[in-house]
């Protein structure tokens, strides 16, 4: 039987709550005892898909992200979701530097981060209804080489 | 204009202060977290400093950084815009490991140069 794990978290989109956010999503990984680097990586991940929803999906309309966490033996699935604008064109939007924001010195890189540091990024839109983004990381890959390497 | 940045000695007199203006090189200490939420504050301040004080080089000291994201590269890339005109630089200082990769990874080496304390 597989060993699953999952957490569901509801906040209003306000940039105060990226820091809760990420901190939270950090937290509830521990337990696949990941490495400083890959809880960097989920981070920045995290922290890029909640920045997207609060700009982009509310253009800063208090509503509300909801993000699922889910452990399924060492993978890791992390689902942001928010009932904003959505995207017309995903394609476009997860070019890099690609920014319908330059004025407010948005850099583009939000989806380049996340598929740089995630394994797999899906992303679902539609206009006027939301988007969701799930990302995949493997945690702990190349670790067992190590245990079980004898000395 | 370059002996002012070589070697960095711009010494932070406290753990409150957050820019430093040295003839016309400032320094921004950032902190702890650069995000979306932090980063608009940081956009605004530093660019009342830069207009003021004809700010020609910036200098982005990641001392206390431990993280950052995309915000952090457009707060950069939205500073350099502004100084590049004038032939200004944006340097990085302090920047650790995690730090470097974002930078690289985001391609904004191109126009910021890292300054390595151990290269000295």
């Amino acid at each position: 039987m597989k060993n699953t794990n999952e957490m569901e978290i509801r906040f209003d989109s306000r940039s105060a709550n990226e820091g809760f956010a990420r901190v939270a999503v950090a937290s509830f990984m521990t337990q696949l005892n990941p490495t400083v680097e890959e809880v960097a990586d989920v981070k920045t991940a995290v922290s890029e898909a909640v920045t997207n929803s609060i700009i982009h999906g509310y253009d800063n309309e208090i509503q509300k992200v909801c993000i699922r966490c889910r452990i399924e033996d060492n993978l890791f699935t992390v689902e942001v979701r928010d009932k904003g604008k959505g995207i017309e064109n995903i394609e476009e939007a997860m070019r890099p530097l690609y920014t319908t924001k330059p004025e407010q010195d948005r850099s583009g890189m939000g989806f380049a981060f996340m598929e740089a540091f995630m394994d797999s990024v899906e992303v679902e839109s539609e206009p006027g209804k939301g988007t969701k983004v799930k990302m995949k990381k493997a945690i702990g890959k190349g670790r067992e080489i190590w245990t079980t390497q004898s000395l | 204009m370059l002996h002012i940045l070589f070697p960095y000695e711009a010494k932070r007199r406290s753990i409150n202060m957050k820019y430093q203006v040295q003839e016309n090189c400032l320094t921004i200490y950032l902190p702890r977290e650069v995000d979306h939420h932090n980063a608009e504050e940081m956009k605004r301040e530093a660019d009342a400093v830069i207009d003021r004080n004809h700010i020609k080089y910036v200098i982005f000291d990641f001392e206390r950084t431990d993280f950052m994201d995309s915000s952090g590269i457009g707060v950069i890339m939205g500073r350099y815009k502004t100084i590049c005109l004038i032939g200004g630089e944006v340097w990085a200082v302090h920047a650790n490991a995690r730090i470097k990769k974002i930078l690289t990874l985001s391609g904004v080496t191109k126009i910021m140069q890292i300054y390595e304390e151990d290269e000295r």
